[in-house]
């Protein structure tokens, strides 16, 4: 249930940006979510898929990018890629990592027409 | 050559990089040969159909809810009122703590005005607890939705009447907030759908999440739903009056907690005791003035 109020917001910005830009149809949108967003892409593509009939984005194929997030290591103050929370600092193994990135959910850009 | 669909005399340069991609879009690429209706992303011209663009969005998919939280944020400020966000599983003891908080208060802080926004998918079972105790409670009910959102907030302390402050409040909710208007201080929790997943990343406008986990549910929770304990600034441990008869590690449970939340605070209680209710007491009265306030950038108009 989740992916499809993210699936409704990110038709919203598609549908806003339609009436400001005046085009009819998309035909390729690209969306990031971070890996640390809390974000399902199999459900939201799947929540897309399931909202875009009768919409501009019927018919878009739809790219949604895994973005790395960047951490940074309060021990030994250097910033980390990290795949999940609570796991240890790579470089020096302790658990004192925040997320400095990687938490968002993104459309970047879209391909239009009409 | 032309980097598009390769004609030209060999050793004329490539066309630019950006200007080749803008090319690609148009029907029809115009070379020195004439028009070249095969070069577009259709390879074929189709009358009617007009020429694609590219448009740029760089939108958070979040960024309308946190636009509407960013103005309830403001507006909680500018009159008073301390919101904090109750979050937890379901059966936590999120609104067994509000009541067991609203009596309290009225002996600590008679002058403080109370209320609550209640969030649950069906029924108003826990608004009409919360107004047994005397407060105000309003109930949002979501339906299939499986957490609070910004929009819901503001519609909900809408129909509050928690600022009545020192002086009339006739204008409308659109004023400027810069003025100061010295409202007395009030307390309006939300406590959240029952739900340690889908709350965690839904911006209400809070000062503070805070995040209730009863003993109960077993110590390795912060790690399981790491989501959530990194986004709030406290984590209140309940129902510690049953430790004697569970194996919870009250330690580890907190050591887990920093590790994916070094700042956050922990406060350890018993609705039905009352123990450690005096420290929780002194946190929601002065603990989040300490917690401050991120600031989001520029006030964009959000939708009405």
């Amino acid at each position: 249930m989740h992916e499809m109020s993210l699936a409704g917001s990110i038709l919203q910005l598609v549908e806003d940006a339609a009436a400001r830009e005046s085009f009819r149809h998309v035909a390729a949108l690209r969306i990031e979510a971070g890996r640390l967003a809390g974000v399902e892409t199999q459900a939201l593509r799947f929540a897309l898929d399931a909202l875009a009939p009768g919409t501009c984005l019927e018919g878009a194929t739809i790219d949604i990018a895994e973005r790395a997030a960047i951490g940074r290591c309060a021990a030994c103050e250097r910033e980390v890629e990290i795949e999940q929370r609570a796991l240890p600092c790579p470089l020096c193994g302790s658990f004192q990592v925040e997320a400095t990135s990687g938490t968002e959910l993104r459309v970047v850009d879209m391909l239009v027409e009409g | 050559m032309c980097v598009v669909c390769g004609c030209g005399e060999p050793g004329q340069s490539a066309v630019a990089p950006a200007r080749a991609h803008a090319a690609a879009l148009e029907a029809p690429v115009h070379s020195h040969a004439g028009l070249d209706y095969g070069a577009g992303p259709a390879r074929v011209s189709v009358p009617g159909m007009s020429p694609q663009r590219v448009i740029k969005l760089e939108a958070d998919v979040l960024g309308e809810n946190n636009c509407v939280a960013q103005h309830n944020r403001r507006h909680f400020e500018s009159h008073g009122v301390t919101a904090l966000n109750l979050l937890s599983s379901p059966g936590s003891g999120k609104t067994s703590l509000l009541c067991a908080t609203i009596a309290a208060l009225r002996k600590r802080a008679p002058a403080m005005e109370v209320a609550v926004i209640e969030g649950d998918q069906q029924t108003s079972f826990d608004a009409d607890r919360i107004r047994a105790t005397g407060a105000q409670a309003i109930q949002v009910n979501t339906g299939k939705g499986c957490h609070l959102d910004a929009l819901m907030v503001r519609d909900a302390f809408a129909r509050l009447a928690l600022h009545t402050g020192s002086h009339s409040h006739h204008h409308s909710h659109h004023h400027s907030h810069e003025r100061d208007h010295a409202h007395a201080r009030s307390l309006l929790f939300i406590e959240n759908v029952g739900n340690l997943v889908c709350p965690a990343m839904w911006d209400l406008g809070e000062a503070a999440k805070v995040v209730i986990l009863s003993v109960t549910e077993g110590e390795d929770k912060p790690l399981k739903y790491a989501d959530m304990f990194a986004a709030a600034k406290v984590m209140v441990l309940s129902k510690i009056d049953l430790l004697p008869h569970l194996h919870f590690d009250v330690g580890r449970c907190v050591a887990y907690a920093r590790r994916v939340n070094p700042h956050i605070e922990v406060l350890q209680l018993s609705a039905s005791t009352g123990q450690g209710m005096k420290e929780w007491l002194a946190w929601v009265l002065h603990g989040t003035q300490q917690a401050g306030i991120a600031s989001h950038d520029g006030a964009r108009a959000c939708r009405p």
